[in-house]
C-alpha cells in the first residue's frame, strides 16, 4: 500500500526509457511502482499535473566547508540549498579543515550528515595527505567509511608518478579518480582567463592550456594504468576535445560541466565582480561554446555545480585577494533549462540525464532511477515556472553567486529524499 | 563626471574638453601655475597605497593650486598595516565627508571595486597594472603643446607593456583621438591580445619597424617589482629594447621622447637620449600638475571648468 503517489506528472526516467504522463507510487522509502492511474487508497496525494517528475538530482561537486569552515557553510546548510535546488544527492569535497584524507574525517561528514543533512551527502576523500600533493592517502579505510571517490580539487595533484599510483590504487578499489585539472604553474597568479578581457583588465590570466596540458597528462595515465578518470568542472575546448578522443579510445574517462561554463562568458563579466571569480575562470566565447557542443555531444556526461561558498567578508576585497568559487545548487536547474533545453540545445530527458544517470554513473551510485525498489529520491520541476533569484534569501550561509536578480524560465518545486518530501516551493 | 577610474569610459569629447581646460592651467612663461580658489573648503584626500613621488605631490599640488585643502595618506601609514579592509579604509575617510579621493592601488580594480560601494568620486592615480587615466592625459597634451593634433601620428609605445598601466590609459586615449600606435616589447611583455583592445594599435617584436617615422616615442620603465620571471636576460633588454641616439635617426626628425617616469637610465633609456632635446620629459611633469587641476575642477566644480 502505497504512502505517497505523485500524480499526473510527466515522468522522465532515463535509465528505464520512461517518459510519459502518468503517476508514482512510494512506499517504505522506495519507488512502488510507475503507472497510469495509481489507486492512491490512503496514501497521500502530490499533484504533479504540468509538471516534470524526475529521479533525485545528483550534484557530483560541492563544497560544505564542514568540518572547519562553518562560516561560509555547513552540512545541514549546504544541504538545505541543494534540496531547495532539486537535488537529492551531492558529492562533498574534501578541501575541509582538517583534509578528508582519512577515515576519521569521512565517518564525522557520513554522520553528521545522517543527523541533520536533508539530502544525501557522499563524501569525496583526498588523493594525497591534506592534499598537499606528497604521500597517497588510505584509500581503503576511507572507501569503508563512504567515499565514493578521491580527488584533491583546487589543489590538484602536480607530480605525474603520485597521480600514477593514485590512479592504480583508486583502480583496484573501484573508485573514480577525479581532478580539478590545472597546472598550478601555468595558472600561477591568475585570476581570470587568459585572453582579451584579462589584458584589457590589467589582471593576470589563467590560461586554458593550463587546464588542457593536466588533461592530457590524466588520459595517458588513465590509458597506463586503467583508471576511471574523471574532469572536474571542464571549461576549456581543448579539453573537451582531448577527453572525446580517450572515450573513442574506449577509456574509462569522463567530464563534467558547471552551469556558469555554460552560462556565461569572461565578456560578460562586470569589471572586477568577485562573484564571477571562480576556477577554472569563466572563459571566452569560443570555450563557452565547446562546452555546449561536449554537451550535446556526450564528451560531458554530468553537470554539477562546484557550489563553492565564501562569506561576504572574503569575497568584499580587492579582486586579485578574493578567493576563488561561486555557490550554485539553486540555480543549476534554472540555469540548466535557460540556456541547453529553452535554446533548443538538448532535450528535456538529455538534461535529466546530466542531472541523474551521468552522474551515477560516473560515481556507480546506486541512485538516479525510478526503478520499482530504487530509492525514492525525486526531483519534481516546472519547466517553464518564471522565479527570479533573490541569493538574499539562499538557503546556503554564502551569497557568493552572480545571478543575483536574475529571472529564470523553469525551476525546482519539490524535492524527495527517500520518500519524503524535504523541500517544495511555498 | 564622477570620479576618473580610466581613459577607456571616456568619449573623445569629454577628454577633448579636458585637454583643453588644461591649457587654462599651463604656466606662462614660468610663472608657475595659475592659482584660483575655486575650490576653497574642498577636500581632496590623496590615498596612495603604493609609494609614489611625482603622481602623489603632483595632485596635491594641482589640488592646493585651486583653493582645496589636500590631504596624503600613504598605505603604511595607515590602519591598513592593522588589518583593516580595503573597503572600511574607504568607508572610514569617506565618512569624514572628502569631496574627492585620489587613490593609488597595487591592485587593478580596487578603484572600480570601491566605488561600487562609495558615493565619494574616486580619482584613480593608478591602479595595478590596469590603467593610470590622468598619466595619459598628461601625455596627450603635452603631444598636442607641440603637434595640432592626435589624428594619424605615429605613437610607438616601447617596453614592458603587459605590467603598464600608463599603456593601457595612452592606447585607450591615442585610439580614441584617431593615434597610430605600434606596441612594441618582448613577448612575455607583449599580450597579443593587445592588438584588439582598441582601434588602430598594432604590435611588433622589434624595436627598429616600431621607431620607423614615429612622431612619439614612449618609453617604459621595466617593472620589475611587477613581473614574476625575467622575460628576457636582463643583459639583453637594454640591447634590444632600450632606447639609443642611433634609433632616433629612423624616427620623424621632430620625434617626441616620453616617459612616464622614474627613468631607468642604461636599462630602458640611454642618458643620451634621457637629456637630448627630443626628450620632452620633465614638460610631462609639469603639465601632470596642469591636468590634474583640470581634473579636479571638472569632478569638484563642473560649472567652472565650461567657463
Amino acid at each position: 500500500m502505497a504512502r505517497l503517489v505523485i500524480r499526473n506528472g510527466r515522468v522522465i526516467d532515463p535509465a528505464s526509457g520512461i517518459d510519459d504522463v502518468c503517476d508514482v507510487a512510494i512506499d517504505g522509502g522506495a519507488i512502488a511502482a510507475v503507472e497510469c492511474d495509481i489507486d492512491p487508497a490512503s496514501a497521500e496525494e502530490f499533484d504533479a499535473t504540468g509538471l516534470v517528475v524526475a529521479p533525485g538530482f545528483i550534484d557530483m561537486h560541492v563544497h560544505l566547508r564542514e568540518p572547519g569552515f562553518e562560516h561560509a557553510e555547513t552540512i545541514e546548510s549546504g544541504s538545505r540549498a541543494a534540496a531547495a535546488g532539486g537535488f537529492t544527492s551531492i558529492c562533498c569535497m574534501p578541501n575541509t579543515l582538517p583534509v578528508n584524507d582519512n577515515a576519521t574525517v569521512t565517518r564525522f561528514i557520513a554522520e553528521t550528515a545522517w543527523r541533520v543533512a536533508q539530502v544525501n551527502v557522499f563524501p569525496i576523500g583526498a588523493i594525497t595527505n591534506g592534499s598537499a600533493g606528497t604521500e597517497l592517502a588510505a584509500f581503503g579505510s576511507m572507501k569503508q567509511a563512504g567515499i565514493v571517490a578521491v580527488s584533491d580539487d583546487g589543489r590538484p595533484v602536480m607530480n605525474a608518478r603520485i597521480m600514477r599510483r593514485a590512479m592504480e590504487s583508486a583502480a583496484a578499489l573501484g573508485l573514480t579518480v577525479i581532478n580539478h585539472c590545472e597546472d598550478l604553474d601555468l595558472s600561477a597568479g591568475g585570476d581570470m582567463h587568459e585572453g582579451l578581457q584579462s589584458v584589457r583588465r590589467g589582471l593576470r590570466g589563467i590560461p586554458a592550456a593550463s587546464e588542457d596540458v593536466m588533461v592530457a597528462r590524466d588520459i595517458l595515465l588513465a590509458e597506463l594504468t586503467g583508471a576511471r578518470y574523471h574532469v572536474a568542472h571542464i571549461s576549456s575546448r581543448r579539453a573537451i576535445e582531448m577527453v572525446a578522443f580517450a572515450r573513442a579510445r574506449g577509456l574509462r574517462v569522463t567530464s563534467e560541466a558547471t552551469p556558469h561554463h555554460f552560462a556565461l562568458s569572461d565578456d560578460e563579466m562586470p569589471p572586477y565582480d568577485s562573484n564571477y571569480k571562480m576556477k577554472p575562470p569563466l572563459r571566452s566565447g569560443e570555450h563557452v561554446a565547446a562546452v555546449m557542443d561536449g554537451i550535446v555531444s556526450g564528451a560531458i556526461e554530468a553537470i554539477a555545480t562546484d557550489h563553492a561558498p565564501h562569506p561576504g567578508s572574503e569575497k568584499m576585497q580587492e579582486f586579485e585577494r578574493c578567493p576563488f568559487g561561486i555557490i550554485g545548487l539553486e540555480t543549476a536547474l534554472g540555469l540548466a533549462l535557460e540556456n541547453l533545453v529553452h535554446s533548443g540545445r538538448i532535450t528535456l530527458r538529455r538534461m535529466v540525464e546530466l542531472f541523474t544517470t551521468g552522474p551515477a554513473r560516473i560515481l556507480n551510485l546506486d541512485r538516479g532511477s525510478l526503478r520499482r525498489g530504487a530509492t525514492a529520491d525525486l526531483t519534481i520541476f516546472d519547466p517553464e515556472l518564471l522565479w527570479t533569484y533573490d541569493v538574499n534569501r539562499s538557503l546556503s550561509r554564502s551569497r557568493n553567486s552572480p545571478f543575483h536578480g536574475h529571472t529564470f524560465r523553469g525551476g525546482p518545486v519539490a524535492t524527495i529524499v527517500g520518500g519524503s518530501i524535504v523541500w517544495s516551493a511555498d | 563626471m564622477h570620479g576618473l577610474l580610466g581613459i577607456e569610459e571616456l568619449d573623445r569629447a569629454e577628454i577633448q574638453a579636458i585637454l583643453d581646460r588644461t591649457r587654462h592651467f599651463q604656466p606662462l612663461q614660468n610663472q608657475g601655475f595659475a592659482r584660483s580658489h575655486i575650490l576653497r573648503g574642498r577636500s581632496v584626500v590623496n590615498l596612495f597605497f603604493e609609494t609614489s613621488t611625482r603622481t602623489r605631490t603632483s595632485f596635491e599640488i594641482a589640488a592646493k593650486c585651486l583653493g582645496a585643502d589636500a590631504v596624503s595618506i600613504t598605505a603604511s601609514a595607515s590602519s591598513v598595516s592593522k588589518g583593516e579592509s580595503l573597503v572600511d579604509t574607504l568607508n572610514t575617510l569617506s565618512a569624514m565627508r572628502p569631496d574627492a579621493i585620489v587613490m593609488r592601488h597595487a591592485a587593478s580594480g580596487a578603484p572600480h571595486f570601491l566605488s561600487r560601494y562609495l558615493p565619494t568620486p574616486i580619482i584613480n592615480a593608478g591602479d595595478g597594472t590596469h590603467e593610470h587615466p590622468t598619466q595619459a592625459l598628461l601625455d596627450a597634451r603635452t603631444i598636442l603643446d607641440r603637434r595640432s593634433s592626435l589624428e594619424d601620428l605615429r605613437v610607438a609605445i616601447i617596453g614592458d607593456i603587459a605590467h603598464s598601466r600608463v599603456a593601457r590609459s595612452n592606447i585607450h586615449l591615442l585610439s580614441k583621438l584617431g593615434a597610430q600606435t605600434v606596441l612594441c616589447g618582448p613577448p612575455s611583455l607583449l599580450p597579443p591580445e593587445l592588438a584588439r583592445i582598441a582601434p588602430g594599435v598594432r604590435l611588433t617584436f622589434d624595436m627598429r619597424e616600431a621607431i620607423r617615422n614615429a612622431d612619439v616615442i614612449m618609453m617604459l620603465r621595466v617593472q620589475l617589482e611587477r613581473q614574476h620571471e625575467p622575460p628576457i636576460p636582463s643583459s639583453e633588454y637594454f640591447r634590444f629594447y632600450g632606447l639609443r641616439p642611433e634609433h632616433l635617426d629612423l624616427a620623424h626628425r621632430d620625434v617626441m621622447v616620453m616617459h612616464p617616469g622614474p627613468i631607468n637610465r642604461g636599462r630602458e633609456i640611454s642618458s643620451e637620449v634621457a637629456d637630448s632635446q627630443k626628450s620632452v620629459i620633465l614638460n610631462q611633469v609639469e603639465n601632470g600638475v596642469a591636468v590634474r587641476m583640470a581634473v579636479l575642477e571638472r569632478i569638484l566644480a563642473p560649472a567652472e571648468a565650461t567657463h
